[in-house]
C-alpha cells in the first residue's frame, strides 16, 4: 500500500491510547507488526510541550508516527493541534479529527473538509477521520487528501462494520484512492472482513489496547488482516444456494 | 537488630516515609531530608486517593500490584489511625454494564450485589444500580492524615527530620535512600510523569461509607469518603508531566461521573481542586536500585499508599542482606526488556 508516496508492508495501524502502560504498548506494536502508529496531542499537551516524555517513548518504538487531533472539536483546534504535532514529531502527517457530537463522536464533516482544506495547504498529508458518505469523500479529495479513512463504527464501540453498503459503495467510488477503516473495530474477524471488501488496511486502537493481553490481540488483529487481504486477491468465490459436493458422487458404490 | 545503620531518607512522600518507618522498626538510625516545609503538598501522595485497593487495580494493574498491595491494609492499620476496612463498591450506570461485565472478568474476590445488597451496604445508593461488585478485603484511608501520623510516629521514634533542605546540600555518612518521586528523574532516566487532576466536595446530602467507583468507557471515576461529608474525587490519568494545573475539562469530567453516581453531588462545595504527576516507570511498576551505598525507591505510579509498604520491607530486607534481590531491584527498564 503506497500513501502519501510512502509503501506501507503491514496493512494494520495501531493507536497507542489507554494501554495498561507503555511497556504493554511497546510490546503490543511489536507483536502487531505495525509500521504506522497514531498518537494524540491534545490533552497531553496543556498547551505546551508536557507530553515530551510520552512523545519520546512513541518516537522510540521505531516505527513510523502518525500524529492526530482526536479531542478536537473545532477547526480552529484541530489545526493548532497539527501544527504542533508537525513540530514535535517532525511529519507532515496527520490524522484529522474534527469531532461533531459528543456521544458517538461522530465527526463533523463540514469542520473535516474545511480542516482538510487549510491543513492540505499548509503541506500537511492528511489522513481524514470520516464517514462513509460519498459527498464527503468527494470534498475531502478536493481539499487535497490522497487517502481516506471511513468508520467502521464510532470510535471505541468494539461495534465492527455497521454499514458495509456504505462502506463497499465507497470503496466502488474510489478504487484507486488508499481506503483505511479507521475506528469501531471489536474483533479480528471484523478487521479481516474489512480487508475482505477490498479496504486497504484498517486503524484500531481500543479493540488491542482494552483487551486482557493486548500483545496476544495486537497478532491476532495483525493475523486477521493478513488473512483478509490473502484471501481478497485469491479471488474467493461466489456464494451460491445450491449445494455443490466438493468431491464427485457419481460412480460411488452403492452397496445394500 | 545485629548491625543497625545510618540511613538517610530522601524524600518525605509516602515511598519515603514508609520507608524511614520500616528501617527504623529494624533498629537502624534514620534521618529524612525534604526539600518541602513538611510533609505536604510537595509531595503527589498528597493528592492520592488513600484506598487500599490491590483487587480492584487488577482490572489494568500487573499481578504483582494485586499480590504486593495484599500487605498495604494489615501493614497501615497496625500503624495510624482510621484505616477504614469497609470494602470497595464497584458500580455502572445501565448503558455502561458491559464495562462491569469487563471489570469482573479481570478482578477477583468479589461478590456480586444486588439492588437489595448494594442498598443494605449504601442506603443513599439505593435504586440507583442494579448490579455493583462488593470487594470486601478493601480498605481506605485519608493520606494526609496518614503521612501525618506516620511522622508523627517516627518523631516519636527518635527519627529526625530535616525539611526545606535539598538531597544536594546533604552528605550523609551512612546509606542513602532516594525516595524523591517524579523530582528523581535527574537521575532514573526512564521515569516519567503521568498527571492526575482530583477534586474534594463537602456535601450533607449524601453519605457513603466507603469508596466507590464508577466504571465508564471515557470517564472512569472513584469517589473516596474522608469524613465530616468530605468527598475525595479522583483521578484522571494523563500521559503529561504538568503539575499543578487543573483543567476545566478534567474537574467537568470527575463532576460529570460523580454526578452519575448521585444527582446530590450537584449541589455539593468545591472544597478543593489538585493535580499533580505520579511518578511511573515504562511498566507502572515499582523499581528499587541500588548503586554502592545508595538507593533508590520510585515509580509508584497510582499505587503509592497501596505499594509503598511492600516496597520498604523490600528496601529493608535488601539492606539487611545485600544478596537478597527483591522482585523489584532491577537495572534500567531497557536494560531489563533484554535481559
Amino acid at each position: 500500500m503506497r500513501v502519501y508516496d510512502v509503501e506501507l508492508t503491514s496493512r494494520l495501524l495501531l493507536g497507542t491510547a489507554q494501554y495498561p502502560s507503555p511497556a504493554i504498548l511497546t510490546a503490543a506494536v511489536e507483536a502487531s507488526g505495525s509500521e504506522v502508529v497514531t498518537v494524540s496531542l491534545r490533552r497531553e499537551a496543556a498547551g505546551g510541550r508536557e507530553g515530551q516524555a510520552f512523545w519520546s517513548l512513541i518516537s522510540s518504538l521505531g516505527v513510523r508516527v502518525l500524529p492526530n487531533t482526536a479531542g478536537c472539536h473545532s477547526v480552529k483546534e484541530a489545526v493548532t493541534t497539527a501544527q504542533m504535532a508537525r513540530e514535535v514529531f517532525d511529519t507532515p502527517w496527520i490524522k484529522l479529527e474534527v469531532i461533531g457530537e459528543t456521544d458517538t463522536l461522530c465527526p463533523d464533516v463540514f469542520g473535516l473538509v474545511e480542516a482538510a482544506r487549510i491543513l492540505s495547504a499548509e503541506g500537511f498529508q492528511v489522513f481524514p477521520y470520516t464517514t462513509e458518505d460519498l459527498v464527503t469523500a468527494e470534498r475531502l479529495l478536493a481539499a487535497g487528501c490522497k487517502v481516506l479513512m471511513p468508520w467502521g463504527a464510532p470510535i471505541g464501540t468494539g461495534l465492527g462494520l455497521t454499514n458495509v453498503y456504505g462502506l463497499r459503495s465507497l470503496r466502488a467510488h474510489f478504487p484507486e484512492v488508499p481506503l483505511i477503516v479507521d475506528a469501531g473495530l471489536g474483533l479480528p474477524s471484523q478487521a479481516a472482513r474489512a480487508m475482505e471488501l477490498g479496504f486497504d488496511a484498517v486503524l484500531l486502537n481500543t479493540a488491542v489496547a482494552k483487551a486482557g493481553d493486548p500483545a496476544v490481540m495486537a497478532r491476532a488483529f495483525a493475523l486477521a488482516v493478513e488473512a483478509g487481504l490473502a484471501a481478497r486477491d485469491a479471488d474467493p468465490m461466489e456464494p451460491r444456494d445450491m449445494a455443490a459436493p466438493s468431491t464427485p458422487v457419481l460412480g460411488k458404490a452403492v452397496l445394500g | 537488630m545485629s548491625d543497625p545503620k545510618r540511613v538517610t531518607v530522601v524524600g518525605a512522600g509516602v515511598a519515603g516515609l514508609c520507608a524511614a518507618t520500616v528501617l527504623r522498626e529494624r533498629g537502624h538510625q534514620v534521618e529524612v531530608i525534604d526539600r518541602g516545609p513538611g510533609p505536604g503538598r510537595h509531595a503527589c501522595s498528597w493528592y492520592a486517593g488513600g484506598m487500599l485497593a490491590p483487587w480492584c487495580e487488577g482490572e489494568m494493574a500487573d499481578e504483582a500490584v494485586v499480590r504486593l498491595g495484599q500487605t498495604a491494609v494489615d501493614w497501615w492499620a497496625a500503624r495510624v489511625p482510621e484505616v477504614s476496612r469497609r470494602g470497595t463498591l464497584v458500580v455502572a450506570a445501565p448503558r455502561d454494564s458491559a464495562e462491569l461485565t469487563r471489570f469482573s472478568r479481570r478482578t477477583g474476590s468479589y461478590e456480586v450485589l444486588d439492588t437489595e445488597g448494594i442498598a443494605t451496604l449504601e442506603p443513599d445508593l439505593a435504586g440507583r444500580f442494579s448490579t455493583a461488585l462488593f470487594f470486601a478485603k478493601e480498605a481506605h484511608l485519608d493520606p494526609r492524615a496518614a503521612l501525618t501520623a506516620l511522622v508523627r510516629r517516627l518523631r516519636e521514634c527518635g527519627v529526625a527530620f530535616h525539611f526545606d533542605r535539598a538531597a544536594e546540600d546533604h552528605h550523609p555518612a551512612g546509606l542513602l535512600v532516594d525516595a524523591r518521586g517524579f523530582a528523581a528523574r535527574d537521575t532514573l532516566a526512564d521515569l516519567r510523569g503521568v498527571k492526575g487532576e482530583m477534586l474534594i466536595l463537602r456535601s450533607t446530602e449524601i453519605t457513603l461509607m466507603r469508596p466507590v467507583r464508577l466504571v465508564h468507557p471515557r470517564h472512569p471515576l472513584y469517589v473516596v469518603p474522608r469524613g465530616e461529608g468530605h468527598y475525595m474525587l479522583g483521578a484522571t490519568q494523563i500521559e503529561s508531566e504538568e503539575r499543578g494545573r487543573v483543567t476545566a475539562r478534567g474537574i467537568v469530567d470527575l463532576l460529570n461521573a460523580a454526578y452519575a453516581i448521585h444527582p446530590a453531588f450537584a449541589e455539593a462545595e468545591i472544597v478543593e481542586t489538585g493535580a499533580d504527576v505520579r511518578p511511573a516507570f515504562p511498566d507502572n511498576l515499582p523499581r528499587l536500585r541500588r548503586r554502592g551505598r545508595s538507593y533508590a525507591i520510585n515509580g509508584l505510579f497510582r499505587h503509592g499508599f497501596l505499594l509503598a509498604p511492600a516496597c520498604a520491607e523490600m528496601l529493608a530486607e535488601t539492606i539487611a542482606d545485600p544478596s537478597f534481590t527483591p522482585e523489584i531491584m532491577d537495572e534500567d527498564y531497557r536494560e531489563r526488556a533484554t535481559a
